[in-house]
């Protein structure tokens, strides 16, 4: 295919991958060394309150936004470095932290407390998703032929609910004295809240996440399960391997290469985890990485947005992901490559 | 045929897969099953401890809002009936009665047509028949479930869920649209293109994929809402303010599913054999035509699916929407946390739960129906590996 005709082709969706992708990257970054503010002014603000024989009247300085013409807040957009990431890092903090020896203080920092439920969140979810998906991969495959559709059509109900609908399905389920928090009490004879502390709405969070992942798995390692080789399979046997060293030593080794993708999407889309935030409302006891830069993006009361600090916290998210994922994008450059 | 001894299974080991296959169906479909249910019933019964009370509702019964046994049952035949008259007799009509080449919007229009009728006899004649049979049934007709539609009514009538559903219609269909148009015409040329170009498009797209969706909206969100300034020396005077227009918001999802988009078409593109188009290029067809009249033909399970996952996202996005849309534009999904997030009472809790069963229903049907591309997409991303 000659150049032009390759050009053609893909041509509209690099223009839209580099107007909405590339070109916010490039200003977030630029932004995230940018300061914008309203521009004050101060100004001697004489009140008077009518007394007995004279007025009392008290004169004080007051700090108000400038207006122009048309009766908007005139900003100023400045340059100041590392400011925005001085401000969401907190470094001197962390310092005087680590230097007290509290270690626990440091996760009062929003940006660090973010950081510690993302990474937390993306590792142990990892291993359940692949665990469960490929279990329910093998049950599946050794089930009657007739059940598989329906059980596969159940199972795609919780990947294909929307994940704000699917986290507040689960969260009505515990909310109060709802039907499951009911159960636990009655089953454990303890008064139970699950919303009045991290911890448990941390283990809500992994539960629903691992609900809503694992048909992803369970579905790739099904279709992978199909072109497991017999041969190979029926040799294993005459050599007397166990039903467990079957698995170990045939089917994951075949399967190796769709756990390793299942584990690269699953690294990218739990890093961004954002949605259990919302629908749980657990903003109070447990943030993540992406729901802060979207707190600094919602108008606060003044009606002002943090761009400054959001373009930070963004910059910092992506650093983490491309972190994460360096060993994994390797993997693939060397796979296409070899190919 | 009898399956080898040494693969035959022991019994404990047949019993735990099957009991741990019941126990996954349960987990999957139980929160959802639970919230349908909860939606049907006054606040007292929908948050009460006791399951059964959920399922009986008492107190929805004692309202007067409840289903007799006869209900039920004639319920469940029409049910059964307007499934049956889907799965046989609706493909028969659509083939008779669309004209030629114009099948697909045959079959739009009758699932259209379809469901309103559906909608009209179920909700708007079989209430008044019951109603009348109910008082002539005895103990048949006395209410046995308590069922009430009010929190549905409150959500979509009173509260106008439905522009919100409008809107959603409009992103959705137009982020499918543009997304599958700009998609397949890249997938072909990446799929077709050995070159170390298109590897690298291929390998950013990939990077791109995992960004995370707030990073890209904190670079879009100032110049959404200054654009009317910054595109004044260009466009003039009705240079548009970008933030709160929907189309804006179609094209921010359309690029932001761009990467997962053509990696999945690339891969349909690549299972089709490129003998196809060397023969069309040979009887005298550009690279365009060949595209067009040779490759799209065999190419639509490949579209429906990746359309099916480009409205998935479109449909279910609720970061991009949230930030980029104000309120009078704003779609489903967003919407639904002004409800929970107000929660004054627990008639607002109940009014939530029943506009997140709105927005399930869609998605439920749509398993339903697609299950098939559904699954092949999932695996096609994956199987070249």
């Amino acid at each position: 295919m000659k150049f032009r005709t390759f050009a053609a082709f893909v041509g509209p969706s690099v223009f839209l991958m580099l107007l909405f992708i590339a070109a916010p990257l490039t200003s977030v970054f630029l932004q995230s060394f940018q300061l914008t503010q309203p521009v004050l002014e101060r100004v001697e603000v004489e009140t008077c309150t009518p007394g007995f024989v004279t007025q009392t009247c008290v004169t004080e300085i007051k700090t108000r936004p400038l207006l122009d013409e048309a009766g908007n807040i005139r900003t100023t957009t400045e340059w100041v470095g590392g400011l925005s990431y001085a401000r969401v890092l907190q470094l001197g903090k962390v310092g005087e932290a680590i230097a007290a020896g509290a270690w626990g203080d440091i996760l009062s920092i929003d940006f660090w407390k973010a950081l510690r439920f993302t990474l937390t969140f993306t590792l142990i979810t990892l291993p359940l998703v692949i665990g469960l998906g490929l279990a329910i991969a093998l049950a599946v495959n050794n089930a009657a032929k007739a059940i598989r559709g329906q059980i596969i059509f159940v199972s795609l109900l919780p990947f294909i609910i929307t994940p704000v609908i699917g986290a507040l399905s689960i969260r009505w389920l515990f909310i109060g004295d709802g039907i499951m928090t009911a159960g636990l009490e009655w089953w454990l004879a303890r008064d139970i809240s699950m919303f009045a502390q991290g911890w448990t709405i941390e283990l809500l969070m992994l539960f629903y996440r691992v609900w809503h992942v694992a048909p992803f798995a369970f579905v790739i390692f099904y279709a992978g399960l199909q072109t497991v080789n017999q041969d190979t399979l029926e040799s294993a046997i005459i050599d007397g391997a166990s039903r467990w060293e079957r698995l170990r030593y045939v089917i994951v080794p075949h399967l190796m290469p769709l756990i390793v993708f299942v584990a690269l999407i699953h690294l990218m889309d739990s890093y961004r985890v954002f949605e259990e935030i919302v629908g749980f409302s657990s903003q109070a006891h447990v943030i993540s990485l992406q729901w802060l830069t979207y707190d600094f993006l919602q108008p606060d009361d003044a009606g002002n947005r943090a761009i400054g600090r959001a373009s930070a916290s963004a910059m910092l998210t992506m650093v983490g992901i491309v972190i994460l994922l360096i060993p994994l994008l390797r993997r693939t450059w060397r796979d296409h490559r070899g190919a | 045929m009898s399956t080898p001894r040494a693969l035959r299974q022991s019994f404990a080991l047949r019993a735990g897969s099957a009991g741990f296959l019941a126990l996954w169906c349960l987990i999957a479909a139980f929160p959802i099953f639970w919230i349908a249910v909860m939606s049907f019933k006054t606040p007292v019964d929908a948050f009460a401890a006791n399951p059964l009370d959920v399922i009986l509702g008492p107190e929805t019964r004692a309202r007067g809002h409840g289903l007799s046994l006869l209900d039920i049952l004639v319920g469940v035949a029409v049910l059964w009936l307007t499934a049956r008259l889907a799965l046989r007799n609706l493909g028969g009509w659509v083939q008779r009665f669309s004209p030629p080449g114009l099948i697909a919007l045959g079959w739009v229009l009758g699932a259209v047509v379809f469901g309103l009728g559906f909608v009209a006899v179920f909700l708007g004649l079989l209430p008044t028949v019951l109603g009348a049979l109910n008082a002539l049934a005895g103990p048949l007709g006395v209410p046995v479930i308590g069922l009430s539609t009010e929190h549905y009514v409150a959500v979509w009538a009173e509260n106008a869920f439905y522009s919100n559903f409008l809107n959603s219609l409009l992103v959705t269909t137009g982020v499918v649209t543009v997304s599958l148009t700009v998609g397949t015409l890249a997938g072909y040329g990446l799929a077709r293109s050995g070159s170390a170009l298109a590897f690298w498009i291929l390998i950013i797209a990939l990077v791109f994929r995992a960004l995370p969706h707030s990073v890209l909206v904190a670079g879009y969100l100032p110049v959404f809402i200054n654009s009317a300034e910054i595109l004044r020396p260009i466009l003039g005077e009705n240079a548009p303010t970008l933030y709160g227009q929907p189309l804006a918001v179609i094209a921010v999802l359309v690029s932001i599913n761009q990467p997962f988009t053509i990696w999945m078409l690339r891969s349909f593109f690549q299972s089709i054999p490129a003998e196809l188009d060397e023969a069309a290029r040979v009887d005298g067809c550009t690279h365009f035509q060949a595209f067009r009249w040779v490759i799209m033909p065999v190419m639509w399970p490949g579209v429906i699916t990746t359309g099916l996952f480009s409205f998935l996202l479109a449909y279910n996005d609720f970061l991009v929407t949230s930030l980029l849309l104000d309120a009078q534009n704003q779609t489903m999904v967003p919407a639904i946390a002004g409800y929970f997030n107000r929660e004054t009472t627990t008639t607002d809790q109940v009014e939530a739960v029943a506009a997140a069963v709105s927005i399930t229903a869609p998605l439920f049907l749509l398993v339903m129906v697609f299950q098939r591309q559904i699954v092949s997409g999932l695996t096609a991303g994956a199987v070249k590996g």
